[in-house]
């Protein structure tokens, strides 16, 4: 055949996403950098009506940390316990894996029940202020993706499971992983402003 | 066509525009010189085209690396750099001379923009000096008027296109601007920022007058309302207090509310409903009972009184003067 | 590794059974399941062109009832409330359903193209995101239809449209579909994003990437990044007007300009996301027809990234009468003054061209060359109100609406109409009518500067915007009337764009695979373009791949030589700056789920604004279990190991 003079072959390529290689990581790099935009601008509303409104804004001139604190703490844990659950589908230990996932899960889901509570023993409303609207919103967008997030690890234990997984063939597991790591990161960043920052004299 | 306005503000009437006039016509020239020079250039270069027609005019001109070029790029930044640095020194100039309010301005106004009229409030150290009246500043010539401007209700934008620029009334802060005029006059100022159904009327006058011809204008403000003449104004004063009283107040009289633009001395104004109808006779008992079809949208409810009572009401306030 | 893994891509030539083989891999199916199923670039491309289009004449309805009205003083040929529906509608029309959907219709059907890719990095995505768009676009008109119109504004400050003094539901109508319509944005521009740096030809490096793909880039990062604000406000604004929040209430702690900074967060770079790939289009297709490469490609590829920078600090432009203290102001004033020079970059770029080339007037070099006047006005225009002091005289005059008027139609509309001339035979085969071109570009630019340059002197003679009417005594009644007979003609020039796509549809002269002799890839395959794109993948070693052997010190491109990706429906990723090939990329099969995700969605939506709210809970559990669904690792694509589950 004169067309297979002409063939050759191009070095080898990986087919489909291997490991962390692929184009969805850059999807979900793309969702969290829009998101991370959004958490920006509910903290410049922060600090901008803490600048304009004067005196008093804060409803809360020492936001108690009882509750705050201990479950910023099981935040992070959860995103330490998807890391690991990471490690174990990458050294093919399926064990490690699923209670990696499946704690994260549950702390995760327990992060979520606990702001609940935190709401609920707040001394305002989100129609109290301008502060009260902010608080609310703002902590009320993180918990729409924390439970985002929350179903994003119960699936990834699901798929874990049914044995999707390998070193190779787990984009799944990083993108959302990844994803997690940044509604924990986000959370900090909410926490220090509307827990810390009065503490440190902002809005006093 | 003639092209000046009431509110055109290429020649101005007072210090804070004027200072403005300068610049703009230099903003302007430069631009409309850059606008015919590149307007030229792209001519010329168009003109030398080989050829006109369609896809096979386009292929038969070989392609060529041609000129390389950049130093038009080069060569049209340094060029346009020039004008832009003389823009912007001459904007931080000109910002100096005018955002700064006067130290001691020899008046101070308090005006608040409402859906759809400006209030307007003469501040002063005495208590007994101070009066509010309506969508008519009164300013005497050669002085300076601090004005602070307050929002009631949406954001409106307060503008005096031969006097001053614009500064917005916003609900929750109190902005200031100031005015002065250089010579007397009546100068017009339109609402800019849109506020709802009627943004379209909502006009603010500024009179500038003589300082005696002010104080005069003034000390008749401070005047409580006239008292009736005759049994027609009686009934008519009866009238106003009962029913235009609810929104509106006239000084000395039981009518005081302050839902609507205040009513003392309308008489004396130039204009009614914030610069939709000159006033007079007519379009005062027109506005009366039809304010809705004159200005759609607008709080003032149609009276619909008889005739005897639009008379006796007019008869009352043509004596507020 | 297993063989799975890893595959060496067999370089070969082209064939007529390899075609076949990739025609069967590739071509969706027909009928009215593979209409709504389809995730190819070009079909859904097209869509965007013609939504966009569809939304272009409403807006120009609209403007030409506000033309009407205001052809003379007080008249009452609409009622207040009526025209301020319509300019409302019409700013939003021409801004959020115009203007950028058509760009991103372009950028669909052309990027692949452009990049020598077989689709975008994210075909379903891409799906998904147009048919958000249309629902939004649905549901503000909706809106607009049942009387419930926007009616403060295209940037709609508050309080106005606070529920007290807009107690209807047109503001409900307006945020919940702004909110809706920057879902359909932030999805595009992620795909856009990602299709640039990880899905071009091997071998077009950042350095070799058409203008057109660095203005669509630039935009989507921009989007990215501002939609979010203006997302954010009008959440909060419809908060504030159904649930008694009070981000806006001076009462409570509130603050009516925080609506204002974020809205012209966004706002700002928004303007330049609905230009910069229009200006690329020229950038691009001019210098087709002065027969040589753009002067300056660097530049103007850097000049279109610093322009965006800059624009993320200028916002504030637009509040300069705000009471805001000075120092900020004069801060914001040189950055507003400053970006004309990046822009400028652009204007000498494309005058050397013409000059330092050898111009062939065609229809799409009028529309394109015109807009380099246009631009330099809309420019200017934007320099003098970037002065303070002077923009305290000019802001919210006709001043300001012929401004932004120039920018959108001068920057956007022209070059979008010189490109259909240019790329009409790419996507239909067929060229356009030259003759009924020179008539409807004459039309176009004597309509609309008769139209909109006369009205540079209404503003400067004190004519306040969004005014329904004015009085005799104010001598704008001439200007106005010259400004509505423009309109008209230019309302007479965009109809005989329709006029000549109709006319060429299927009696226009056939189109060869170049018919300009341009230099970019997309004219290196059949037009129209299969549904492939590309028979093998071709390996690019230069800036005009067709041009190679005209122009000196060029490398030689291989374009019937390449990858020939036969044994699935794939096409090759590339390394993001120099595009070595690193992947063979799976690409999905048509699917409903982008569709089923946005009537999910449109649910979710219907049921905020007429508050049923167990439709929204529903909605909201069918676009969990849909995305849930559409992100199961998939064999075929590779997500999971073959060997397992």
């Amino acid at each position: 055949m004169a067309e297979a003079a002409s063939m050759s072959a191009a070095p080898a390529l990986p087919v489909g996403p291997i490991g962390r290689h692929g184009v969805g990581l850059w999807g979900v790099g793309t969702l969290v950098a829009s998101e991370a935009a959004l958490f920006a601008y509910l903290l410049f509303a922060y600090f901008y009506l803490c600048a304009t409104a004067g005196p008093n804004w804060l409803l809360e001139s020492a936001p108690s940390l009882r509750i705050a604190l201990p479950n910023t703490l099981l935040l992070l844990a959860s995103s330490g316990m998807a890391w690991w659950g990471e490690r174990g589908v990458l050294t093919q230990r399926r064990g490690q894996a699923l209670w990696g996932f499946g704690v994260a899960c549950l702390m995760g889901a327990a992060f979520a029940l606990v702001q609940v509570y935190e709401w609920h023993s707040r001394p305002f409303s989100f129609g109290t202020s301008s502060y009260g609207s902010l608080y609310f919103l703002t902590t009320g967008l993180h918990e729409a993706h924390v439970i985002v997030g929350v179903l994003v690890l119960a699936a990834i234990f699901l798929w874990t499971a049914l044995d999707y997984f390998s070193p190779r063939r787990r984009l799944s597991v990083s993108a959302g992983v990844l994803y997690w790591h940044f509604v924990d990161v986000v959370w900090l960043f909410v926490f220090t402003t509307y827990y810390l920052t009065p503490y440190l004299g902002f809005g006093r | 066509m003639t092209l000046s306005s009431p509110a055109g503000y290429l020649n101005s009437a007072g210090p804070r525009a004027g200072a403005i006039v300068p610049l703009t016509w230099y903003m302007l020239i430069v631009s409309i010189l850059v606008c015919v020079i590149i307007g030229w250039v792209l001519w010329r270069a168009v003109r030398a085209a080989r050829a006109n027609g369609g896809d096979a005019e386009t292929r038969a001109v070989a392609v060529e690396e041609g000129a390389n070029g950049v130093h038009w790029i080069r060569n049209g930044l340094l060029i346009s750099g020039v004008p832009l640095a003389v823009a912007l020194v001459w904007t931080m100039a000109t910002l100096a001379a005018v955002s700064g309010p006067p130290e001691h301005p020899a008046l101070t106004l308090d005006v608040t923009g409402h859906q759809w009229w400006w209030e307007v409030r003469y501040d002063s150290d005495q208590p007994d000096q101070i009066f509010t009246t309506a969508n008519e500043i009164h300013i005497p010539v050669g002085r300076r008027v601090l004005v602070r401007l307050h929002g009631a209700d949406v954001i409106h934008s307060f503008w005096v296109p031969k006097l001053t620029g614009k500064t917005d009334t916003i609900p929750g802060q109190t902005n200031l601007s100031w005015l002065e005029a250089r010579a007397s006059g009546v100068y017009s100022g339109p609402c800019t920022e849109y506020c709802g159904a009627q943004h379209a009327h909502m006009m603010v006058q500024v009179v500038a007058q003589s300082p005696s011809e002010f104080e005069q204008w003034r000390l008749r403000q401070l005047q409580p309302a006239t008292p009736p003449t005759d049994a027609a104004s009686q009934r008519g004063a009866a009238l106003v207090e009962y029913r235009c009283g609810l929104c509106h107040q006239i000084r000395g009289t039981n009518a005081g509310a302050h839902a609507g633009p205040d009513l003392s001395h309308i008489a004396g104004r130039r204009m009614l409903a914030a610069g939709l109808l000159p006033n007079s006779r007519g379009t005062l008992a027109a506005w009366i009972e039809n304010a809705h079809g004159l200005k759609p949208g607008n709080q003032m409810p149609n009276q619909n009184l008889t005739g005897e009572q639009l008379t006796d009401v007019l008869a009352y306030l043509e004596l507020q003067q | 590794m297993k063989s799975a893994d890893l595959r060496a891509p067999t370089i070969g030539p082209d064939s007529v059974a390899h075609q076949a083989r990739l025609l069967d891999l590739w071509e969706g199916e027909g009928g009215i399941a593979g209409f709504f199923s389809t995730v190819d670039h070009k079909k859904i491309g097209v869509r965007y062109i013609v939504t966009a289009f569809a939304f272009l004449v409403f807006g120009g309805l609209e403007a030409l009832l506000m033309r009407l009205q205001l052809a003379g003083p007080d008249r009452a040929l609409l009622t207040p409330d009526q025209y301020n529906e319509l300019f409302s509608t019409h700013g939003m029309t021409m801004i959020f359903l115009y203007a950028s959907p058509v760009l991103s219709g372009f950028a669909n059907y052309l990027w692949p193209l452009l990049l020598g890719s077989r689709d975008m990095a994210f075909p379903r995505l891409n799906a998904f995101g147009y048919w958000v768009y249309l629902a939004a676009g649905i549901f503000l008109y909706v809106g607009f239809l049942t009387g419930n119109g926007t009616n403060d504004g295209w940037f709609n400050y508050v309080p106005y449209a606070s529920r007290p003094y807009n107690p209807g539901l047109n503001e409900d109508f307006y945020s919940l579909g702004m909110v809706f319509l920057g879902i359909a944005t932030t999805v595009g521009a992620a795909n856009f994003i990602v299709t640039a740096f990880r899905t071009r030809a091997p071998g077009m490096s950042i350095d070799r990437l058409p203008i057109m793909v660095w203005g669509t880039l630039t935009a989507s990062v921009a989007n990215l990044i501002v939609v979010p604000a203006v997302s954010l406000a009008f959440l909060m604004l419809w908060l504030d007007r159904q649930f008694g929040t009070q981000f806006f209430n001076t009462a409570s702690g509130g603050q009516p300009l925080l609506w204002q900074h974020l809205f012209w967060i966004f706002g700002h770079p928004w303007v330049y996301a609905i230009v910069l790939p229009a200006m690329g289009m020229v950038s691009d297709g001019l210098p087709v027809f002065c027969r040589r490469p753009l002067v300056g490609y660097s530049l103007v590829a850097a000049s279109t990234v610093a322009t965006m920078i800059l624009g993320f600090g200028v916002w504030v432009h637009h509040m300069f009468a705000t009471g805001l203290p000075g120092i900020g102001l004069s801060f914001f004033s040189a950055a507003s003054i400053a970006i004309t020079l990046p822009s400028a970059v652009a204007v000498f770029a494309w005058l050397a061209t013409i000059r330092f080339g050898k111009p062939v007037i065609t229809t799409a070099f009028l529309f394109f060359s015109s807009m380099i006047l246009l631009f330099v006005i809309g420019g200017v225009s934007g320099f003098m109100t970037a002065s303070v002091p002077v923009d305290w005289q000019l802001t919210d005059t006709y001043f300001v609406v012929a401004h932004l008027h120039y920018v959108l139609i001068g920057i956007n509309v022209f070059p979008v109409v010189g490109a259909i001339y240019f790329w009409f035979p790419k996507m239909r085969g067929r060229m356009l009518d030259e003759k009924l071109g020179r008539w409807n570009f004459w039309v176009m630019f004597i309509g609309f500067n008769l139209a909109f340059l006369p009205m540079h002197i209404t503003g400067l003679m004190g004519m306040p915007r969004r005014v329904y009417t004015y009085g005799p005594d104010m001598g704008w009644t001439t200007l106005n009337q010259i400004t509505t007979v423009g309109g008209f003609v230019f309302a007479v020039g965009i109809l005989l764009i329709f006029v000549n796509v109709a006319k060429s549809w299927s009696k226009g002269r056939i189109a060869s695979a170049n018919p300009w002799d341009a230099s970019s890839l997309e004219w290196s395959v059949s037009s129209p373009p299969p549904p492939y794109n590309f028979a093998v993948i071709p390996k690019v070693a230069s800036r005009h791949p067709l041009w190679e052997g005209r122009l000196p010190a060029n490398g030689r491109s291989s374009l019937d030589q390449g990858m020939l990706l036969d044994t699935g429906k794939e096409t090759v990723g590339t390394t993001a700056l120099d595009a070595q090939p690193d992947i063979i990329l799976e690409m999905p099969e048509d699917s409903l789920a982008p569709i089923v995700l946005a009537l999910g969605l449109a649910g979710v939506f219907a049921g905020l604004i007429m508050k049923i709210w167990l439709l929204t809970a529903v909605c909201t559990v069918v676009l969990a279990v849909a995305l849930i669904w559409w992100l199961w690792p998939r064999r075929e694509l590779r997500e999971r190991e073959a060997v397992h589950g």
